[in-house]
C-alpha cells in the first residue's frame, strides 16, 4: 500500500509499476484445472429456453449458443462435459449464466473456426471473437451503431501493480505487428495508435504499423478517457463513452491473441493475468479462461484465510469476490489477495471539506459537493450540477479521503441509480 | 458452498493513503504546541488551567452531545480537543472558569454539533465562541483589564488597543522581533508569533493545511495596512505591526484554515484569505472593535459556499 508522503505540499502521485527488462519466460503457466466455469453475460432478465444441458460434450474452442433465440455465445476454453448450469449475480446486479465444465486433460480442438474463420473479416470477428481475452470487450470496435475511426491499443494496464499488457508489449513484438495487420483488415480503421510506457518500444518504432504514443506512467493516465484527453486532445461529453466519439480501445493482449488466432486457426482460450500476493508482489501467469481463483492461488502457493480479501482486478479499481470458486473471465486482468491486517474499513462520518479529493480528481469534479448530494440520494441534481457523469472511476477520491468515506462507491451507485431513473423516464415519455 | 472461507467484500479502492481525521487533529495540536507552551511559560499556572480546562470542557460537551443526539462518540477524532485548544489560545490567561465553560459550550454545541457535527459547521466553532463572548461580556476579552496584575519587562498595554486609541507613536517601544517573541500582551497562544509561524509552516509542509489561505490572509493584512499607513502614518500603524499583533498569525495559520468553513478550490481560497485579511485591518483601523480577525474570518466563513462556486470546469462538461 502506498501511504501518504511525509511532505504533503504537492499532489501525491501514484505510479504504475514499469517493467524494465523481461525474460521471455516471465509468464508462468498455470496447469489446467479439472473444472472450469464460463460466464455468459445476460442483457435482459426474461427467461429463455436453454439450448445446452448438463452432460453435453464440448471441445476446446467450440462456439456454442446458450439460449433459444439469442445471438450471445460462449467459446469453450476446454474439452469436456458440461457439469452444471446456474445463475450468478455480479457487480451492480449484472446477471450471468454460469456454465461449469468438467475438463479433460487432453485438448481436442473444434474445427469450425479453422474451417470458416481463417480470414480476418468483420463477420468472422463478430461470429467468433466475442469473448476475446483482454478488456475492453473486442466487440465494441466493430459495432455498427458507433463506427470507430481511431483505435487505441493500450500497452499499459489501467490499474496499479498490474503489468500484463506491459509484459506483452515487451515480449510479443512480432505478434503485435501481425495482430495490428489483422485488426486493420477487420475494422478498416485507418488510424491505430499504441500507447506504451517510456522506453517500452524504442528500437522497433517504424515497423509496428501503428502510431506510438508514450504516456507518463502515473495513475490514472492509462484510463481510456484520460488517454483520449492527453493523446487525442478530445474529451467525450459527460455521460458518453469513447466509442460514441469514434475512438475504440483494445488491450495489447487482445491484439497478440488476434494474431495467434488467425495464424493457428485456434480461438484464444488463455488469459494472461497478474497475481498480486499479500506482500504486493506481482507475478504474471497464463491461465485457461474459466479457471477458478482457488486453483491459481494453489499453484502459486498463496494461502488465504478467513477475513482476507480477494479482488479480481487491481488495488484501485478491482472488484471483490466472495468465494474462491469464482473463475477468471476473459476480461479479468488480475487477482489480488489482501491480508486481513491490510484492510482499511470505510466510515460513515461526514465530509470534512478538506478538499483532498477535489485537488486529486483528474477530471475536476467538485467531489466535496457531489458527495453531499449523493449521500442524500439527489442523483439527478448530482448529475446536472456537480458533474457526476464526468467521473472516470479511478477511485482516487476514496484513496485520499481522510474521513474514509467510500466516495467511489457512492459515485458508482449514483451513476447506476441515475441511469435507472433516466431509463424509467424514457420508457414513460 | 459449505465450509467456505469467509472473505471481506467491499467496493474499490482497496488501498488508502492512511490519512485520518484523528491524525490531522493531533498534528494541528502538535503545531500549536510551541505557542501554547510559550503562553504557559509566560503566564504560569492560570494559563495552564485555562488551556487544560478548555480542552476537557470541549471534549465533555462533545461527548454529551453525542449521547443526547444518539450518535457514536466522536471525541476520538480529536476535533473537539482542537476546538478547545484553539479557543483557549485566544483567551487571556486570567479568564474565569465559567467563561471557559460557557465558551466551549458555544463552540462545540452551538458552533458545531447543532449543525450535525464535524464537517457540517458553516463557521469556525472556536471563533463563534469568541465572538459571542466578545459581544455578550464586553470586558472579558479586554486584555488590558484581564492582565492588569502581570508585570513583565515589556509594555503590558495591549498593542492593538494602544494603536487604536493613542496612535502608532504609543507602540514605539515594541520592536518587531520582540513582538514575534511574545513580548506583548494578548491571548495565551496568540502572542508567540514565531511559534505560530513555525507551527503553521509545519502544517503546510505536511499537507494538513493549504498554503493559499494563510499566505493570502497575510498578504491581505499587509496590503490593506500598508494603504492605510501611506494615507495617514500618524494615525495608522504600519503593515508589519499588524502582521505580528493581535490574532493575525493564529488567525492565518490555525483559524482561517479550518476545513469545513473554508473553500477548497484554488481561486476561492485566495479570495477567502485576502478578504479576511482586508476585513481584519478594516475593523482594526476604522471599526469599533480592537481586533478584527475574529469577525473578518467569520464573515468570510459565511461567504465560503458562494466563493467555492468558482471552480474549474469538469472534463467533459459542456463539450
Amino acid at each position: 500500500m502506498i501511504k501518504r508522503p511525509f511532505f504533503g505540499l504537492a499532489k501525491p502521485k501514484l505510479k504504475y509499476s514499469v517493467i524494465e527488462d523481461v525474460e521471455k519466460d516471465v509468464i508462468k503457466e498455470i496447469p489446467l484445472s479439472p473444472k472450469v466455469t464460463l460466464f455468459l453475460k445476460l442483457h435482459d432478465e426474461g427467461d429463455h429456453d436453454l439450448l445446452i444441458k448438463v452432460g453435453d460434450k464440448v471441445k476446446t474452442g467450440q462456439r456454442f449458443t446458450v439460449m433459444e433465440g439469442r445471438e450471445d455465445y460462449l467459446i469453450s476454453s476446454v474439452t469436456g462435459t458440461i457439469a452444471g448450469i446456474s445463475p450468478y449475480t455480479g457487480y451492480l446486479g449484472q446477471n450471468y449464466t454460469a456454465i461449469s465444465i468438467d475438463a479433460a486433460q487432453e485438448d481436442e480442438w473444434d474445427d469450425e473456426f479453422r474451417d470458416e474463420g481463417r480470414i480476418p473479416t468483420r463477420e468472422t470477428a463478430l461470429r467468433f471473437l466475442g469473448s476475446f481475452p483482454g478488456a475492453p470487450d473486442f466487440s465494441s470496435l466493430i459495432d455498427f451503431r458507433n463506427p470507430v475511426n481511431t483505435i487505441v491499443i493500450n500497452g499499459i494496464d489501467s490499474d496499479l501493480l498490474i503489468s500484463t499488457n506491459q509484459v506483452i508489449v515487451k515480449t510479443g513484438f512480432e505478434d503485435l505487428r501481425e495482430g495490428i495487420k489483422d485488426l486493420r483488415k477487420i475494422t478498416s480503421t485507418s488510424r491505430i495508435i499504441i500507447v506504451v510506457t517510456p522506453g517500452a518500444m524504442a528500437s522497433q518504432v517504424d515497423e509496428i504499423g501503428a502510431q506510438i504514443k508514450v504516456i507518463k506512467p502515473v495513475y490514472p493516465n492509462a484510463f481510456p478517457k484520460i488517454i483520449m484527453k492527453n493523446i487525442l486532445g478530445r474529451v467525450p461529453p459527460a455521460g458518453k463513452c469513447c466509442e460514441e466519439m469514434g475512438v475504440g480501445f483494445i488491450s495489447a493482449e487482445g491484439i497478440v491473441a488476434l494474431a495467434g488466432a488467425f495464424e493457428k486457426g485456434e480461438i484464444p482460450v488463455n488469459k494472461v493475468i497478474t497475481v498480486i500476493d499479500k506482500d504486493n508482489k506481482a507475478v504474471n501467469v497464463r491461465v485457461r479462461i474459466g479457471t477458478p481463483v482457488k486453483d491459481i492461488l494453489k499453484a502459486l502457493d498463496i494461502e488465504t484465510r478467513d477475513r482476507d480479501r480477494l479482488v479480481l482486478g487491481g488495488p484501485m479499481n478491482g472488484r471483490t469476490i466472495h468465494s474462491e470458486d469464482v473463475p477468471v473471465m476473459y476480461d479479468t486482468d488480475a487477482i489480488m489477495v489482501q491480508d486481513k491486517s491490510q484492510i482499511i474499513c470505510g466510515s460513515d462520518s461526514q465530509c470534512v471539506n478538506c478538499g483532498e479529493c477535489v485537488r486529486i480528481c483528474p477530471v475536476n469534479i467538485p467531489v466535496n459537493m457531489l458527495i453531499r448530494l449523493l449521500r442524500n440520494g439527489l442523483y439527478e441534481e448530482a448529475a446536472e450540477r456537480y458533474d457526476l457523469l464526468s467521473c472516470v472511476e479511478c477511485g482516487l477520491c476514496s484513496y485520499v479521503c481522510m474521513a474514509r468515506i467510500p466516495v467511489f462507491h457512492y459515485i458508482v451507485l449514483g451513476k447506476h441509480e441515475f441511469g435507472r431513473i433516466m431509463s424509467v423516464e424514457e420508457s414513460n415519455a | 458452498m459449505h465450509s467456505q472461507k469467509l472473505f471481506i467484500s467491499s467496493h474499490a479502492p482497496y488501498w488508502h493513503n492512511m490519512s485520518s481525521i484523528t491524525s490531522k487533529s493531533y498534528h494541528i495540536m502538535l503545531a500549536a504546541l510551541p505557542a501554547v507552551v510559550m503562553g504557559i511559560y509566560q503566564y504560569g499556572m492560570p494559563a495552564l488551567g485555562v488551556v487544560a480546562f478548555s480542552i476537557s470542557c470541549a471534549m465533555v460537551w462533545e461527548l454529551l452531545m453525542n449521547i443526547v443526539m444518539r450518535r457514536t462518540p466522536s471525541i476520538g477524532d480529536g476535533n473537539a480537543a482542537v476546538i478547545g485548544l484553539l479557543f483557549a489560545m485566544l483567551l487571556p490567561a486570567t479568564t474565569p472558569w465559567w467563561v471557559v465553560l460557557v465558551g466551549t459550550f458555544v463552540a462545540v454545541v452551538v458552533g458545531k454539533q447543532i449543525y450535525g457535527g464535524l464537517g457540517c459547521n458553516p463557521l469556525n466553532p472556536s471563533l463563534v465562541a469568541i465572538a459571542i463572548l466578545m459581544l455578550s461580556w464586553k470586558g472579558l476579552l479586554d486584555f488590558n483589564q484581564a492582565l492588569v496584575n502581570y508585570n513583565f519587562s515589556f509594555d503590558m498595554i495591549y498593542p492593538l488597543s494602544a494603536v487604536k486609541h493613542f496612535g502608532p507613536s504609543s507602540v514605539m517601544n515594541h520592536s518587531v522581533a520582540g513582538l514575534l517573541m511574545a513580548q506583548q500582551s494578548g491571548g495565551i497562544g496568540a502572542t508567540f508569533g514565531l511559534g505560530l509561524i513555525v507551527g503553521g509552516l509545519y502544517l503546510i509542509a505536511r499537507g494538513y493545511i493549504r498554503w493559499e489561505i494563510p499566505l493570502s490572509f497575510l498578504v491581505g493584512v499587509f496590503v490593506t495596512a500598508l494603504l492605510f499607513n501611506i494615507s495617514d502614518p500618524e494615525k495608522y500603524a504600519g503593515p508589519v505591526f499588524h502582521l505580528v499583533t493581535g490574532y493575525t498569525l493564529i488567525g492565518a495559520f490555525f483559524l482561517a484554515t479550518e476545513d469545513s468553513s473554508s473553500p477548497v478550490n484554488f481561486i476561492p481560497m485566495l479570495i477567502y484569505g485576502a478578504g479576511a485579511g482586508f476585513l481584519t485591518v478594516l475593523v482594526r483601523n476604522i471599526g469599533s472593535f480592537v481586533d478584527g480577525a475574529v469577525f473578518s474570518i467569520l464573515i468570510m466563513n459565511i461567504a465560503n459556499p458562494l466563493l467555492d462556486k468558482i471552480r474549474p470546469k469538469a472534463t467533459g462538461r459542456g463539450v
